[in-house]
């Protein structure tokens, strides 16, 4: 059972080499082992979505994928979208503006999902919107504010309309 | 939080740190022959099994919450859970035996080594059946299942029912289901024995209850447990739920272990361990002249409370008083027994027991309409309680123990504007008649709700001006995201006269404010709010005392703006505020006689009662003939929540219940067997709406302000939800050809139900 496996991987540019348990999952990797808890876990088996990740730029559930198989993988978390000094990038800030954000636990796999779907959807129109985030579940919101957000961010509305 | 480092519980890692799992019952009834711990204490990795009878004089029943409002000839039994099950289980999930272990992964090891001896005893499940002679009884030292038995009158309802032309007489059922914030719950210990204090960080909704509780319970002084409840991932209601035996453990076991301990919730565990709402079946009567007036209500239900009532009868009574809505109502009779089950705990969920009394009354008077051939806005109109009517007193009493009186309220007009937005006159005379035609079919529905809000008993707030000029806020509500960070700053820049930035508002956090209760019945903003109003109005006037003195000139020639303090006229900016908190705190010289250092004042705001709420909302749906699919096609919400502090946030809290509420009336549904197992423990087959299920929401605010608070203001957190169930059934009905064979009188009404529902009528 104890019987450690080698990881190496890079998370938001960094590299990183650890032993770990095979069974270890990645969300938790990347929480515990990483100290990286923007990445949310809300049902541990691959529904809610807030956990959402980039793996090797596309999104990924990190509850249900073990921190053995981002080895030799590039990651990318919520940590990594805004600048170093803090500045929220235009999809962050969008959320900012729009309330497009409640208490915030969906909101990581949330950004994580619609990072990738603007980069390969830059002019979505709101049904493909709702459907990019289909399968992160939000108890707060309702999506409209989220939908707001993202098309303030796709540049299809005025920001604070 | 957009940034990935706010903090929430599971985020919480302390050196040394060890993990908590729980053994849970598997039966839903039984007795518990024993615990066998033993080969779990030996696994590798586990510092520490505790059962029942490891925790000697702490296995005490958890404290009743919530008083039963004292109404005459009211009957409640209190029966409320201990810490770890002794002698007998009575749901799935209930706690047994808890498990430290090195990491959670280690702890979760050894669960299976426990062995936990039950033999079963036949599950109570379904309300009637539980209420039936014979039933097993879920605590046999009561004679029935019976928790509490409640009748309320108002009127005379008798002689009402025989004066009247009709009479409306149906039976209903309204379940509920999780709360379903996509955190699960969590707590965080950590005992400092040296300094002999106490961390528990907790995803509670009332912060300062659990920690005046633990620290009463653990033999501890109240300043030495500090409980923070830092950002909380949704409440929804079951937050509020107090000493879940997770939140009574772990500090115990910190404290013998002397170790920081970490438990969280999985999902799986917060289908059973987390409180829940669900069912109610009434049997209701309403008596109407030919007119469509309403004579009186006769309304009897049974209410599921689960193995335990910890938490009173707040979900009835709701119901109870949230059924009489924004009508007049002269006669009432109503009566409920809440029932114990086994099944997992009941405490209020968003809407709290008032969604089953707007759906009674709503679709009443959806039925009476059709049999009295008036129309639906019309039956309305013809019963709403008139602008002169205020404050109205209903003469029963609500869950706050106080009398249910409205404070205020314009509702003809939010109903009128309601059909006008929604275009209702127009649907019905020409959209529909010309989609039917073309074969589809299509309904409108519009409902009315009022919601009790703003309840006692108070909150408080401290707000500080800092000798930097930025003003502090500490106040005790916690917050899952409604917004309080930004209403609360706007509130007190408002009242000084500086900038939102410049507030700094720090909630949940019993060491910077330990007087208050919590975030429960939509009263954040109207209870704390008020509380943070008067305690900067205070220090506006500290502010002006001290200018006054320091600029040579009476108060009432100073103004205040942008953090400054100037002569009212005078060309120069006058003084900053943060300059003034430094004079007010001099290292040298005495504070003068009858002032207090700093620019610093603490206030309360208690309300004698609730200010209440109300609101329409409509919908126009599309259902599919062949699938019983319910297509939403607009969905309009007309709200008056007082005055508005902020209509984004607003519009959020609207937004959110009704997505909640949209999901109660189509999707969501717990599903227990026979024995009380719960089929669909998970998001894969609990289902949630998503973006896709979910419509754009149009909202539209009028503004009656409470004559119960300085600002006017009421609550808004759980009104999205309310009357969403009553509005779905009248719409669907209406797509269906207001056919008197389909009625829908339950909910929630997944698209298979409605199927049935469709092919029995065509069978008939």
């Amino acid at each position: 059972m104890s019987t450690h496996v080698s990881v190496d991987v890079t998370v938001n540019g960094a590299r990183y080499r650890r032993e770990v348990e095979p069974r270890l999952l990645l969300s938790d990797f990347l929480r515990q082992d990483l100290g990286l808890t923007g990445t949310h876990v809300g049902c541990e088996h691959g529904v809610c979505g807030a956990c959402t990740i980039l793996f090797d730029g596309e999104p990924a559930r990190a509850c249900i994928m073990l921190a053995v198989q981002a080895d030799g993988h590039d990651i990318r978390t919520v940590e990594s979208l805004a600048s170093p000094g803090g500045d929220l990038n235009p999809l962050q800030a969008a959320f900012k503006s729009a309330h497009g954000l409640q208490c915030g636990f969906c909101t990581p796999g949330m950004l994580m999902t619609l990072t990738a779907f603007l980069r390969d959807n830059p002019n979505p129109d709101e049904s493909q919107i709702r459907d990019s985030i289909s399968a992160n579940l939000c108890r707060c919101t309702g999506y409209q504010h989220i939908v707001h957000a993202v098309q303030i961010a796709a540049g299809s509305r005025p920001p604070g309309d | 939080m957009l940034t990935g480092r706010a903090m929430f519980v599971d985020d919480v890692n302390l050196p040394g740190m060890l993990h908590v799992a729980f053994v849970r019952s598997m039966n839903a009834h039984g007795t518990l022959k024993s615990v066998d711990v033993e080969a779990a204490r030996a696994h590798a990795g586990v510092v520490a099994v505790y059962t029942a009878e490891d925790l000697g004089d702490y296995s005490k029943p958890a404290p009743l919450l919530v008083n039963p409002p004292p109404i005459p000839g009211h009957v409640f039994h209190a029966c409320t859970p201990l810490p770890l099950a002794k002698d007998k289980v009575r749901y799935v999930g209930e706690p047994i035996a808890m498990i430290v272990a090195l990491s959670r992964y280690v702890a979760e090891d050894a669960l299976a080594d426990v062995v936990v001896d039950i033999d079963p005893i036949e599950a109570v499940v379904d309300l009637e059946a539980a209420m039936a002679p014979g039933a097993p009884l879920v605590h046999p030292h009561l004679e029935s299942n019976a928790a509490a038995h409640v009748v309320q009158r108002k009127g005379d309802y008798a002689t009402a029912r025989a004066a009247a032309d009709v009479l409306i007489k149906r039976r209903f059922l309204y379940d509920r289901g999780v709360a379903a914030a996509i955190e699960n719950r969590a707590v965080a210990v950590e005992w400092n024995a040296r300094a002999e204090e106490m961390t528990i960080w907790d995803t509670t909704q009332a912060p300062i209850p659990i920690r005046n509780g633990l620290a009463k319970m653990l033999g501890l002084l109240e300043s030495q447990v500090r409980v923070v409840a830092p950002f909380v991932g949704g409440g929804f209601g079951p937050k509020i739920m107090m000493f879940y035996p997770e939140e009574l453990l772990l500090p115990w076991a910190a404290m013998l272990l002397e170790r920081p301990l970490k438990w969280t919730e999985d999902r799986q565990e917060n289908f059973y361990a987390t409180t829940q709402e669900r069912g109610q079946v009434h049997e209701s009567e309403m008596a109407l002249s030919r007119d469509g007036r309403i004579l009186g209500v006769r309304d009897w239900f049974l209410c599921d409370t689960g193995a335990y009532d910890p938490y009173g009868l707040t979900i009835p009574i709701n119901t109870q008083c949230t059924l009489l809505g924004p009508y007049d109502i002269p006669n009432y009779d109503t009566e409920f027994t809440s029932v114990f089950t086994n099944k997992p705990i009941v405490t209020p969920v968003r809407g709290a027991g008032r969604q089953h009394g707007v759906f009674v009354s709503e679709r009443l008077l959806d039925i009476a309409a059709r049999e009295l051939g008036i129309d639906r806005v019309e039956i309305r109109k013809r019963n709403l309680l008139g602008p002169d009517r205020f404050p109205h007193n209903h003469e029963i009493m609500f869950q706050d123990s106080a009398p249910l009186v409205y404070d205020s309220g314009d509702y003809l007009p939010t109903l009128e504007q309601a059909a006008d937005l929604i275009g209702y006159e127009r649907f019905i005379r020409e959209d529909q008649p010309r989609l039917r035609a073309e074969g589809r079919k299509v309904g409108v529905g519009i409902a009315c709700y009022v919601e009790g809000t703003g309840i006692g008993p108070y909150e408080g707030a401290r707000v500080t001006v800092e000798p930097s000029g930025t003003v502090r806020v500490a106040t005790g509500v916690g917050t899952q995201g409604q917004g309080h960070f930004t209403v609360l700053a706007q509130i007190v820049a408002d009242a000084l006269g500086v900038g939102v930035e410049d507030v700094r508002v720090v909630t949940g956090d019993t060491r910077e404010f330990h007087w208050g209760t919590g975030t429960f019945a939509s009263r954040g903003a109207v209870v704390a709010g008020s509380a943070c109003h008067a305690a900067a109005t205070s220090v506006r006037g500290k502010i002006l005392d001290l200018a006054s003195v320091v600029l040579g000139v009476p108060a009432d020639r100073l103004e205040l703006g942008g953090g400054r303090v100037k002569i009212a006229g005078a060309a120069d900016n006058g003084i900053a505020f943060g300059y003034l908190a430094g004079r007010a705190n001099p290292l040298r010289g005495a504070v003068r006689p009858g002032t207090e250092p700093g620019l610093e004042s603490t206030a309360y705001f208690g309300p004698d009662r609730g200010s209440t709420a109300s609101g329409v909302h409509a919908m126009i749906v599309e259902v599919d003939p062949e699938t019983a699919n319910v297509k939403i096609q607009r969905y309009l919400v007309v709200h008056d929540c007082g005055t508005i502090i902020n209509p984004l946030l607003v519009e959020g809290q609207i937004h959110g219940g009704v997505a909640h509420g949209i999901g109660n009336a189509f999707f969501e549904s717990l599903v227990y067997d026979g024995q009380a197992q719960l089929l669909n423990a998970s998001f894969m087959d609990y289902l949630l709406p998503t973006a896709t299920d979910v419509p754009s929401i149009e909202t539209a605010h009028r503004e009656t302000p409470s004559p119960f608070n300085v600002l006017g203001l009421k609550g808004v957190g759980e009104a999205g939800c309310i009357p969403t169930g009553a509005v779905f059934a009248q719409a669907v009905e209406d797509a269906l050809g207001a056919d008197p064979r389909i009625e829908i009188r339950e909910i929630p009404m997944s698209p298979n139900r409605l199927f049935e529902l469709i092919e029995e009528a065509r069978k008939s």
